[in-house]
């Protein structure tokens, strides 16, 4: 791209084991003036968004695609859990189950039948088509309505839904990445190949719709009733277990601490391995991938698509692998973190919290680096969480001279979205004097 | 007399909602697509803008209200809406001269540009809610109806109602007479032809002597203009809250990509395609269905989506447009 060499980032080797020292330091001083319960809390939610920074970097650091719609696929990862963990609900698959499947066999028939008259039909074209699809959509409603009148009935207050398959919860990590990564096939395989711009507008939309999905479709999950009380993956045991379990009791007392604190502390840090364990083989495949032959062609349909097209590499599908894996990437971190939080509540997801925020921590990260997303998304998770400590306090300190009225009050109120205003600056500060970020690309 | 009756409901909840949002939709994907003509990015900032052009409307509408100025049977808030448009286009040009600028001045890639925009965003909608906070905040006040229910009722003895609430007729008007004061700026004077030119071909704009910061900062004056008096006719027809301004940027997208980025007039046809594809799609028929066919009595209200869906139309739209015509209905640019 630029013909100037960047000089090698301040710090040489050093640089990277630094830079985690200092992030570790941060947690460390955290767990000391709060406490390590609140300190992991952020640690593993840190690890869960370092995941979701290396889905995002491989779109954009390695392929320079621009995804807008993170939280769409985080949400759809979420299902995951609730399909494979939860508890089946008696009745409902015999109620509607079968109707809800023809349906979507209806819908799949009648898609693949447009797709087949648009290939082969020369005239009457457009009138065929438009007449198989309302015709196939009428066919759909006509079973898929009953069929969620009939799921929804059984015992609405705690469960009106299909419920998953009561499998153990590990399974549905995987199972939230394939369902991100479905998602992901059909929007670039409309999207991708044109303009870099329509990629981001798509991907915004499918994002929306996913969550509105996620937010009305009681049958599935809920809607905004939640799942609550997912079980939680192996090996992670429930604190109310641990504090009856004699032996626990007996090493907690060892250490000094009261069964209280030594469990809820050990929930979370076996919480914090588990998650480190799939990070950890995460960066493994993917910095094998990065400096694989593959990894080379990523990089150079990155930095010139002419140039690859022209060496003949096919660029839009290896900008289709490349947004599926990074989207199945993200799946899985999705999944992941609706294991950690034990429940599913659609109308948490929110674009701002779970697309962009992700976007500064990649960018602040370096673009590009894996490491560097690691690094971007454990701080900027870190900022994020105590921005919502800073900003009254920063306003306290900013209003201490202003007279009590009004317009104090008010801004006091409104400190919290001040965190808002800082990672604007922080991303385009960036963006504007670091553009290759905390840990560059080599 | 039930064909009539029919032909009412729709232009009652058809027609007359979708015509106005219609127009909403216009303005907000004019200043998208002026600023991806001109400044060659999409502007991911552009709902966000129109969020705090409002909020300053509001503002100045509740100083106003309380100084006891009013503007009669018209909403206080057209008074305060100059007000508006004057504070945002401030904002957008400071924006362009702290950020953007350099980014035009190293020629950095478009996607950079559109990064910088979500930036951009972060920090508008964080000052929006500083200034004005995260509730729903209705702020219309002047005559409530053109045509009530009531009077259309008794003044022609059909059943069904005819509803035409000032808003809604304020918010066409008001969308011509920009539309039209746009179009006669772009095609007659010399900053709106210089704006064309550098449009189509930038260096060769700038060899016949255009001055280029004259024409960003006329883009961002006119897109900020646009996005406010779009977010407050948005806000006055339906309600203000800073988060539906961040999500009308689908839309918005969506109408500017459909009638092909970077064409006025398509923006235009795009944001009434969507707003009567949205609206039709998540009507409930059975009334007109029961009055055109007699002795049919449905199950179930003929709702084709529920209104949670209205997103899916946009996007199910543009996603047939991005299949089969790429640039657009109308010929946009494809950089």
């Amino acid at each position: 791209m630029s013909t100037r060499q960047p000089g090698a980032a301040r710090g040489g080797k050093l640089r990277a084991p630094l830079l985690f020292a200092a992030m570790a330091a941060l947690i460390a001083i955290e767990a000391a003036t709060t406490g390590w319960n609140g300190a992991l809390v952020i640690v593993n939610m840190g690890l869960i968004s370092a995941i979701l920074a290396l889905g995002v970097n491989m779109q954009w650091g390695y392929a320079g695609l621009f995804n807008t719609g993170v939280v769409g696929f985080i949400a759809l990862g979420g299902l995951g859990p609730v399909l494979v963990s939860m508890k089946p609900t008696p009745g409902a698959f015999s109620a509607g189950g079968w109707g809800i499947l023809i349906a979507f066999a209806i819908a799949l028939v009648t898609i693949m039948a447009a797709v087949w008259l648009n290939r082969h039909l020369t005239r009457m074209k457009g009138l065929a088509i438009l007449a198989v699809l309302i015709a196939g959509f009428f066919l759909y409603r006509a079973v898929f309505d009953p069929a969620v009148a009939a799921i929804q009935a059984i015992n609405p207050a705690s469960a009106g839904y299909l419920g998953g398959l009561g499998l153990p919860t590990l399974l549905s990590w995987p199972l939230g990445a394939l369902l991100a990564a479905g998602a992901a096939w059909v929007v670039g395989k409309t999207a991708l190949g044109l303009r870099s711009d329509y990629l981001a507008v798509a991907t915004l939309g499918i994002g929306e719709i996913i969550v509105a999905v996620l937010k009305n479709e009681e049958w599935l999950d809920r809607g905004v009733l939640n799942v609550t009380g997912i079980p939680r993956p192996w090996p992670v045991p429930y604190e109310v277990d641990l504090q009856a379990d004699p032996g626990f009791l007996g090493r907690a007392a060892a250490f000094g601490l009261d069964p209280v604190t030594a469990s809820t502390i050990s929930v979370k840090l076996l919480y914090g391995t588990l998650f480190a364990a799939v990070l950890l083989v995460l960066i493994w495949a993917l910095q094998l991938a990065l400096n694989s032959p593959w990894g080379r062609m990523m990089r150079a349909i990155r930095d010139n698509e002419v140039a690859a097209e022209a060496m003949g590499k096919n660029v839009t599908g290896r900008h289709l692998q490349i947004f599926i894996l990074g989207c199945a990437v993200i799946g899985l971190a999705g999944a992941m973190m609706i294991s950690l939080d034990g429940q599913m509540t659609p109308s948490s997801y929110n674009p701002l919290r779970y697309t962009f925020l992700i976007w500064v921590m990649v960018i602040v990260g370096g673009s590009g680096n894996n490491w560097g997303s690691v690094l971007g998304g454990m701080l900027i998770w870190f900022v994020w969480i105590k921005a919502e400590v800073w900003g009254p306090q920063i306003m306290h300190v900013v209003t201490a001279t202003l007279a009590d009225g009004a317009l104090k009050q008010h801004l006091v109120d409104s400190a919290p979205h001040m965190r808002l205003v800082m990672m604007g600056l922080i991303l385009l500060l960036v963006l504007r004097f670091s553009p290759r970020g905390l840990l560059p690309e080599k | 007399m039930d064909i009539l009756n029919a032909l009412v409901a729709i232009l009652n909840y058809v027609v007359v909602p979708a015509t106005a949002y219609g127009a909403q939709l216009a303005l907000g994907a004019l200043g998208v697509t002026l600023i991806y003509g001109i400044l060659r990015f999409s502007n991911f900032a552009h709902g966000d803008t129109m969020a705090f052009g409002t909020a300053i409307t509001i503002l100045i509408t509740w100083a106003l209200q309380s100084a006891g100025i009013g503007f009669g049977p018209l909403p206080t808030a057209l008074i305060a809406l100059p007000f508006g448009i004057a504070a945002t286009a401030l904002l957008v040009l400071g924006t362009d001269k702290i950020v953007y600028s350099y980014y035009r001045k190293v020629r950095a890639a478009p996607v950079v540009l559109t990064m910088v925009s979500v930036g951009v965003m972060f920090l508008m909608n964080g000052l929006t809610r500083l200034l004005i906070g995260v509730d729903e905040i209705k702020f219309a006040d002047g005559a409530r109806f053109l045509i009530s229910a009531q009077e259309f009722k008794k003044a022609t003895g059909l059943a069904e109602p005819l509803a035409i609430r000032s808003t809604q007729a304020i918010t066409v008007i008001t969308a011509a007479i920009v539309v039209a004061a746009l179009f006669w700026f772009l095609a007659k004077t010399r900053t709106g032809k210089s704006m064309r030119a550098f449009s189509d071909n930038e260096d060769l704009a700038l060899l016949s002597g255009i001055n280029p910061s004259r024409v960003v900062a006329m883009t961002w004056i006119i897109a900020a203009a646009l996005a406010t008096i779009a977010g407050t006719l948005y806000g006055l027809d339906k309600s203000f809250k800073a988060f539906n301004y961040f999500q009308l940027l689908l839309p918005v997208f969506a109408a500017a990509i459909v009638g092909g980025l970077g064409n006025p007039l398509g923006a235009i046809a795009g944001g009434f395609i969507i707003a009567y594809s949205e609206v039709a799609v998540t009507y409930a028929w059975k009334k007109v269905a029961m009055y055109l066919i007699p002795g049919f009595q449905p199950d179930s209200l003929l709702q084709l989506l529920s209104t949670e869906y209205k997103f899916a139309v946009s996007f199910t739209i543009l996603i047939i447009v991005l299949l089969f015509k790429p640039t657009g209905l109308f010929k946009g640019k494809s950089v």
